[in-house]
C-alpha cells in the first residue's frame, strides 16, 4: 500500500472524473490522475510513466525509474501483491449482495 | 557476496558500503557503542531485511525500526470497531487486504468475514466508491487506512462521492501522519537515536518540509531517501557524513520523485477533507497529540464515525491493552530487537501473529521472520 507500483497510462476512462486507464505490468486498471494532471489537457497524459498507490497516481516518473521501482517491488514480493489485490478487488466488486 | 551481487549494480553499492564503513568508523562508533539510524518507514524496514542492509553496513550502525508501517500501529480499539461496522447488516465493509488479519479483541476482519460479514479486500478507495454505486440499498464502508502517501486518495474519493451526492459511502478515518510519532520518540529521555532516513513516498505528498523541526529543534540529520537498496546507502551515508560533519539538515535523497514542496493537489484535497483530531491512539505508543485525522464536518455525511456513532468522540473511551506477552511496544521503540520478544516464532508468526508488527511485510517482526533466517555473509 505504501509502496506503490509503477504504471504506464494508455487511455483516459473519464475526463471529468479525471480517470484513467493505466497498464501495470499487463494488468490494466482504473487510476485517477488528478495528483499528476495539472493543468494541460488529460490526453497529454498518455504514454506517461507514474507511480501509483492505491489506485491513484501520485508522481510522475520517468521509464527507467519505472524499471527500477519494479524490480526492487518485484523482489520485495511487493508487485505479485499488488497485481493480486487488483485482480481480487474486482472480483469483490463484482459480486453481488 | 550473496546480497551485493543481488544489487542492480554491485560496484555502487560496494563503493559506498565501503565510504559507509569509513564514515562510521570516523564517527569512533563501535559495535559497543553504535550510531543508531531510524528508518522511519515500513517499506523501507522490508528493504532493508530484504537485502541485508542490516548485515552488510558496520557493527558500529544499527538500524532501529520505526512506527511507519499503519497496519502495525492500529490499535486494537479501532479493529474492533472495523468488525462492529462490518457486522452491521446492511454494511459493506471494504479494505486494503493488509488489515484482515490484524488481531482485534474478539476477532480480526478476516474471522469476521468467515463469520458472515460482508468484507471484502478492495485495492482502492475508487472500488468502494464503485461498490457504494452498484449497491445502492446497501452501506458502503471504506476503511481509510495509511500514513499521508494514502490519505490523498480517500480525500479525493470523498469529495468524488461528494460530487456525485452518493448517500450509501462513508469512510471509517484511521489515517495518520509522520511527524508527531517521531516527536514522540525524539521526547522518550530513554530514546537513542542520532538521525533518520526518511519515508520517501510520504514526502512526495507532503514534501520535506514538515520534518524541518527534526533538525531545527532536536540537531538531529534525516535523508529523505528512495526504495531501491542503493537509495537506502546512499542515504544512510548521507546520514553519517552530517553526524561526523556535525550538522543537522533535511536533504532529499529522492529527489527524482519528491519535489522538495511534495504535491499541490494532494495537500489541496487532504486540507479541504480533514482536519487533525486532538489526539490519536498508536498500538504500543499510545496517545499523541495531532496524530490522526478526522473527516472535517462539511463533509459529515461521508464519515463513518458519525453515520454510525462508533469511534473517537462516540461513547465512553475504549482503551484495549496489549495481548499479554506481547513487546510490540518496546520493538517499536527499539529497546527490543523482535528476537527478543518472547512471543516471537512460538505465539506469533505471520500465518498467526499476536502483535501487529508480524501482521504486515512491513513489520518489523514479519521481516526479521522471514528474512532473520537466512544465512548471511557480509559483503567485501
Ligand atoms: S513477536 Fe509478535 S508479540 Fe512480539 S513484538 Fe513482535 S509482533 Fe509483537
Amino acid at each position: 500500500m505504501c509502496l506503490g507500483i509503477p504504471g504506464q497510462i494508455v487511455e483516459i476512462a473519464s475526463a471529468e472524473k479525471k480517470l484513467a486507464i493505466a497498464d501495470v505490468s499487463g494488468v490494466r486498471r482504473e487510476v485517477n490522475v488528478a495528483c499528476i494532471a495539472g493543468d494541460a489537457p488529460l490526453e497529454d497524459l498518455i504514454g506517461t510513466w507514474t507511480l501509483i498507490h492505491v489506485g491513484f497516481a501520485m508522481s510522475r516518473i520517468n521509464e527507467e525509474e519505472a524499471a527500477k521501482t519494479m524490480e526492487v517491488l518485484k523482489m520485495l514480493g511487493e508487485a505479485q501483491e499488488e497485481i493480486e489485490a487488483m485482480r481480487a478487488s474486482q472480483q469483490a466488486m463484482e459480486r453481488v449482495s | 557476496m550473496k546480497y551485493a551481487d543481488e544489487f542492480r549494480d554491485p560496484a555502487a553499492a560496494r563503493a559506498l558500503l565501503a565510504r559507509i564503513a569509513k564514515v562510521t568508523d570516523e564517527i569512533g562508533a563501535t559495535k559497543e557503542k553504535p550510531v543508531h539510524i531510524m528508518e522511519i518507514c515500513g517499506g523501507h524496514t522490508h528493504a532493508i531485511f530484504r537485502y541485508g542492509l542490516d548485515k552488510l553496513t558496520p557493527d558500529g550502525l544499527e538500524f532501529i525500526h520505526g512506527p511507519g508501517c499503519p497496519v502495525c500501529v492500529l490499535p486494537m480499539s479501532r479493529v474492533d470497531e472495523c468488525v462492529e461496522l462490518a457486522e452491521r447488516p446492511e454494511v459493506i465493509f471494504t479494505t486494503f487486504g493488509d488489515a484482515m488479519r490484524v488481531p482485534g479483541t474478539r476477532k480480526s476482519l478476516l474471522q469476521a468475514k468467515a463469520d458472515g460479514a460482508d468484507v471484502r479486500m478492495v485495492y482502492s478507495p475508487l472500488d468502494a466508491l464503485e461498490l457504494a454505486r452498484r449497491n445502492p440499498d446497501r452501506e458502503v464502508v471504506f476503511f481509510g487506512l495509511g500514513f499521508e502517501t494514502t490519505t490523498p486518495s480517500t480525500a479525493l474519493s470523498i469529495q468524488q462521492a461528494a460530487a456525485e451526492n452518493l448517500t450509501n459511502f462513508s469512510v471509517f478515518c484511521n489515517h495518520i501522519t509522520v511527524p508527531p510519532p517521531i516527536k514522540v520518540l525524539l521526547d522518550d529521555p530513554h530514546m537513542v537515536l542520532d538521525g533518520f532516513v526518511g519515508p520517501g513516498h510520504v514526502s512526495m505528498v507532503i514534501g520535506i518540509e514538515p520534518y524541518r523541526f527534526i533538525a531545527r529543534d532536536y540537531g538531529k540529520p534525516i535523508v529523505v531517501a528512495g526504495f531501491e537498496p542503493i537509495d537506502l546507502l546512499q542515504s544512510v551515508l548521507m546520514v553519517l557524513e552530517q553526524l561526523r560533519d556535525g550538522r543537522a539538515e533535511v536533504e532529499n535523497q529522492y529527489s527524482r520523485v519528491v519535489p522538495d514542496s511534495g504535491n499541490p493537489v494532494s495537500i489541496a484535497a487532504c486540507e479541504d477533507v480533514y482536519e487533525p483530531r486532538p489526539s490519536f491512539e498508536w498500538r504500543g505508543l499510545g496517545e499523541i497529540d495531532s496524530s490522526g485525522l478526522r473527516i472535517r464536518r462539511k463533509y459529515a455525511a461521508y464519515d463513518a464515525e458519525e453515520k454510525f456513532g462508533v469511534g473517537y468522540g462516540q461513547g465512553a473511551a475504549r482503551f484495549v491493552p496489549e495481548p499479554e506477552g506481547c513487546a510490540c511496544g518496546d520493538v517499536m521503540t527499539g529497546r527490543l530487537k523482535p528476537r527478543q520478544c518472547p512471543q516471537f516464532g512460538t505465539g506469533c508468526t505471520p500465518e498467526m501473529p499476536l502483535g501487529a508488527l508480524m501482521v504486515s511485510s512491513e513489520g518489523a517482526c514479519a521481516a526479521y521472520y522471514q528474512y532473520g533466517g537466512l544465512d548471511l555473509e557480509p559483503a567485501e
